[in-house]
């Protein structure tokens, strides 16, 4: 049986930094896989390896058993993403953007896919309006429209709700859960906010200096680790890790 | 290659110029004005140049022709800078799209996006300088595509540059053509330029294509073998800029350019 995502001892060195230190691990199908770690360890990188943005220095991706070296483009078409620092053309109207992508990733009856993910995320109102123009809150919701216009067996998230009200954060994650569920996709997400790694998440990798420290379902870790919740686990994890 | 896929990306962009009466306007503003320039300078030299002899329209031809040059190398350019100044580069490369495929949308952008500059100048010099470019015939769709090819392929060389380096390779962007240009020998004879110069000029296409250009105006004669051994040359550069092109990719991925390119 091949996984959604395989990722067999992993590593990316930029000259003489090593950025990601031979790492392996497994994504399920229908899971919710959380990476977590200090800035700089290694998170984005391997997403970015995962993506095809980068090629690693060493190691396997393998995706539904496919290496994505060698069937790039694809692999792709089942892959989306999603981060804050990405940002969709700011002069194009959310529709266009989303007419944009569709034809990118190739999606049959484009203007039905707008239409029911214009209901899904409440993007009615704003179809028309100017991307750039709008609040973080909606731009969120745009780009999350965009992220699953390929309807993705395989979502990657790096960090998704940072700089987003507790509201419309709450919004992403439900949106997320229920994406998962309806879907049976695979997430993987990378994040600092421990209570929504908590949230969403089925098994948890903790990272530290391109290393994989630690991993398992949130509550075992913090049963394991003796603290009361991730936020503390991490903080642990990280002091040991002579991170502080 | 997936046409669907290309004329997505075409549409990213035709999107972005359709949308901005500003844009629009900034396409036609600098060709339009480059037209004018030198419809009044070549007006000048057919009065008291020997050279020119009469024939206003060589100058001003040749200024036509060099802005296709101008005009579909900076709309390539343009349309990769679009993408890292929006900070959409990322979601550019995680889209299925095979390189090709967007070297093609590109090239095809670039084109639209010089003629809707290029054609309200061409329109001008008639009424304004009572030329038309058109005289020389059909000589001058070969004349416009064997500049059309070698713009875009310099912008490819110079997105390559892009995606190698990331933005800091702008300022290269726009000052490529004008290393070319006095080697071009768009307004005079390749005699003009010293030896070791003269050299240089004999490897780019310019030379044939602008030599061309006089040769056609002054002489009414077309000597085929200057436009053959142009698009012989140009052949030569594009497989050379895609193949960079690719070799940039694969650098980018290693060095990891690609990752939160942005300004």
């Amino acid at each position: 049986m091949s996984y959604p995502l395989q990722i067999i001892n992993l590593g990316k060195t930029y000259k003489n930094l090593k950025a990601v230190k031979d790492i392996s691990f497994t994504l399920n199908k229908d899971e919710i896989l959380g990476i977590l770690g200090p800035n700089g360890c290694g998170k984005t990188t391997t997403i970015g390896m995962i993506l095809g943005l980068l090629k690693p220095t060493n190691g396997k991706i393998l995706i539904f058993g496919e290496e994505i070296e060698k069937k790039r483009v694809k692999i792709l078409n089942k892959l989306n993403f999603i981060s804050p620092y990405v940002e969709l053309p700011k002069k194009l109207t959310v529709k266009q953007n989303l007419k944009v992508y569709g034809k990118l990733y190739g999606v049959k009856e484009l203007n039905l896919k707008i239409e029911y993910l214009s209901e899904k995320l409440r993007l009615g109102e704003i179809l028309d309006k100017i991307t750039g123009e709008l609040s973080s809150g909606q731009k969120n919701r745009v780009s999350l429209a965009k992220s699953i216009i390929n309807d993705p067996e395989i979502l990657l998230l790096d960090e998704p709700t940072a700089s987003l009200d507790p509201e419309t954060g709450d919004y992403i994650r439900s949106f997320l859960e229920e994406y998962q569920k309806e879907m049976k996709a695979s997430i993987i997400l990378a994040s600092h906010n421990m209570s929504e790694v908590e949230r969403l998440c089925s098994s948890v990798l903790m990272m530290n200096k391109g290393k994989i420290i630690d991993n398992g379902p949130p509550k075992e870790l913090v049963n394991k680790h003796g603290r009361k919740n991730m936020e503390e686990v991490f903080l642990k994890l990280n002091r040991e890790n002579n991170e502080y | 290659m997936n046409i669907d896929k290309m004329y997505g990306l075409f549409l990213r962009h035709f999107y972005l110029i359709k949308g901005s009466l500003p844009r629009i306007l900034d396409l036609i503003y600098w060709p339009t004005i480059q037209i004018i320039l030198w419809g009044f300078i070549s007006k000048f030299f057919s009065i008291y140049s020997d050279y020119y002899n009469n024939t206003l329209g060589v100058i001003l031809t040749c200024a036509i022709l060099y802005d296709m040059l101008f005009r579909s190398s900076i709309s390539f350019n343009m349309l990769f800078l679009e993408e890292i100044w929006s900070r959409n580069f990322t979601n550019l490369f995680i889209a299925p799209l095979k390189l090709k495929e967007i070297i093609v949308a590109l090239i095809f952008t670039a084109l639209v996006r010089s003629l809707i500059g290029l054609i309200p100048a061409i329109l001008l010099t008639s009424p304004l300088f009572g030329i038309s470019i058109l005289k020389l015939g059909f000589p001058l769709l070969l004349l416009f595509l064997s500049l059309y090819i070698f713009g875009i392929t310099l912008g490819l060389f110079v997105c390559s540059g892009l995606i190698r380096f990331g933005p800091s390779f702008e300022n290269i962007a726009w000052s490529s053509l004008f290393l070319l240009a006095p080697l071009g020998c768009i307004y005079y004879p390749i005699d003009i330029l010293p030896n070791f110069f003269q050299f240089i000029a004999k490897s780019l296409p310019l030379v044939y294509i602008f030599d061309e250009a006089r040769n056609i105006l002054l002489n009414d004669l077309v000597n085929y073998d200057n436009l053959k051994f142009a698009f012989i040359l140009n052949l030569f550069y594009l497989v050379c800029g895609i193949g960079l092109f690719y070799i940039s990719f694969i650098k980018a991925r290693i060095k990891g350019t690609l990752i939160n390119m942005g300004e």
